[in-house]
């Protein structure tokens, strides 16, 4: 399609005037960022954790988390699926073809990266930071808020990536989500879906939605690394 | 200060570290009274910067022990020794937030940490630069921020490694008159340092360092004007090989 004809249609619909545009832009933000907050929320103490303990099998819980990175989201997809299907141990929640399960499977799909990075920056920063905080009597566990504030700038960078993979993920939220329209029907699942059926205009738009997106997350990630480079010296 | 109850005095009792099998701090004795400026001499590598932490309690002794007069070093559950790296630490952080930062962990209020951090600032002509980040500061203004910092919790006992040697002459003279004046409030202060001027300056007694063993304590003006040793001699002439 020449670029006039992909302006008028993006035109046409940022516009509003193709129906389910901008709810399923809106799902896909809420899902995304609900998962990315809540593998924050658990991933970065985790790992924080992870790297200021010393215990036996921690090298073989690390290696098995920075595996789990690569975890190919259709898996991820599968298992959950098989986790909440009606006769799985999860099946009671009722979760199946709900955005719930897709939050689930972005946490899972993003938890590992969370958790991996923070481990990585947070082990770095504690060599450097060891003695002082030591010295403060801050050991163990109540080194962990001081560390996480101190690696802030990475952190953020880290959750944006995140954000980044988990909102172009089409696999998993296919799967567990069902792309019921209106109800579980994200940007990556319309445009596979609408891409199939010849309706491209529908698709195109998310497709440019997308790109946006990607686009306004790599200038956020710049930013931070700009002020961060400020604060840290 | 601190009440008639004191954390000191400390003993060294029988003090060795090794790493990999190979000894770096040698049966190590010695008691350090409550009060006045001690002074850690020795050429580089003796293992002056490996006593302090050892004293401090961030390194685990391969043998003997480190014994606190009282309380375990503590005062109501909180550490009434501090210390300042030979490398000043700094969170990435604002001047301002590492005070607060180091205070807050020491557990002072709100209100207590806006006021300290205040004081440290302006004793330690520091708050001109209230807001910068800590990590872009000059190396001297680090150190003196890291010296703020250990002044700012208020603790009996300061371990001191090498507080000056970044530092221009001005800003020598006021450390050195702060460290006058907490050893006039009953303080007590072990400091590393290779400026004998400084230790002839401060100390009323000279621990001489050397190859990981205390190889000579004396009262600072027995050993400066008659160390006892031939490698106390050395040192002191500037011709001790390390
Ligand atoms: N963690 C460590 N592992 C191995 N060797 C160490 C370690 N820490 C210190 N050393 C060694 O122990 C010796 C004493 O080190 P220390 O830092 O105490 O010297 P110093 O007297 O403070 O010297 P300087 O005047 O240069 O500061 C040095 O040879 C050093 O290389
Ligand atoms: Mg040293």
């Amino acid at each position: 399609m020449e670029v006039a004809g992909f302006l008028a249609a993006a035109a046409e619909i940022f516009g509003g005037s193709i129906p389910g545009f901008w709810p399923i832009v809106g799902l896909s933000l809420g899902v995304t960022l609900t998962a990315v907050a809540l593998a924050a929320l658990i991933g970065m103490p985790a790992g924080a954790l992870l790297a200021v303990s010393r215990f036996p099998g921690r090298t073989i819980l690390i290696v098995t988390i920075n595996a789990l990175m690569g975890l190919p989201p259709v898996v991820a997809g599968l298992l959950i699926f098989l986790l909440l299907s009606r006769s799985g141990p999860l099946g009671f929640f009722g979760w199946l073809f709900t955005p719930k399960a897709m939050i689930l499977a972005q946490v899972v799909l993003v938890l590992p990266i969370v958790v991996a990075l923070t481990r990585q920056t947070i082990e770095d920063l504690w060599r450097e930071y060891a003695e002082h905080l030591a010295s403060l009597d801050l050991t163990g566990i109540r080194a962990v808020p001081t560390l996480l504030w101190e690696a802030r700038f990475s952190l953020l960078t880290g959750l944006l990536a995140g954000f980044g993979r988990a909102s172009a993920e089409v696999g998993a939220v296919l799967i567990v989500g069902g792309n019921i329209v209106g109800h579980t029907r994200t940007m990556t699942t319309a445009i596979a879906l609408e891409t199939s059926k010849g309706d491209l205009p529908l698709a195109l738009g998310l497709g440019a939605a997308l790109l946006v997106l990607t686009l306004g997350l790599n200038i956020l990630a710049f930013g931070v690394g700009r002020v961060g480079a400020r604060n840290a010296g | 200060m601190h009440g008639p109850t004191s954390i000191m005095p400390l003993r060294v009792e029988g003090l060795s570290f090794e790493v990999n099998g190979r000894r770096l701090l040698t049966e190590v004795d010695l008691t350090l009274d409550r009060g006045g400026v001690v002074a850690l001499v020795g050429p580089n590598g003796a293992g002056k910067s490996l006593f302090l932490r050892l004293c401090h309690g961030l390194l685990t002794p391969s043998a003997g022990a480190v014994r606190w007069g009282d309380g375990d070093g503590r005062r109501a559950g909180v550490k009434a020794h501090a210390m300042v790296f030979q490398k000043p630490v700094m969170l990435r952080r604002s001047v301002g937030a590492n005070l607060t930062h180091a205070l807050a962990a020491a557990g002072h209020g709100r209100a207590a940490r806006r006021r300290r951090v205040e004081e440290a600032l302006v004793r330690f002509r520091l708050d001109h630069l209230a807001d910068r980040p800590a990590r872009v500061l000059s190396g001297g203004e680090q150190q003196r921020l890291a010296i703020a910092r250990a002044w700012a919790l208020d603790v009996e006992t300061l371990f001191l490694d090498e507080p000056t040697s970044q530092l221009d002459p001005a800003a020598t003279r006021a450390i050195e008159e702060t460290i006058v004046m907490l050893e006039g409030e009953g303080r007590t202060i072990v400091l590393a340092t290779h400026d004998l001027a400084q230790a002839r300056r401060l100390a009323r007694r000279v621990l001489f360092v050397l190859g990981g063993r205390i190889h000579e304590d004396a009262p600072a003006a027995a050993f400066f004007t008659e160390p006892k040793t031939p490698e106390g001699i050395a040192f002191l002439a500037g011709d001790l090989l390390a």
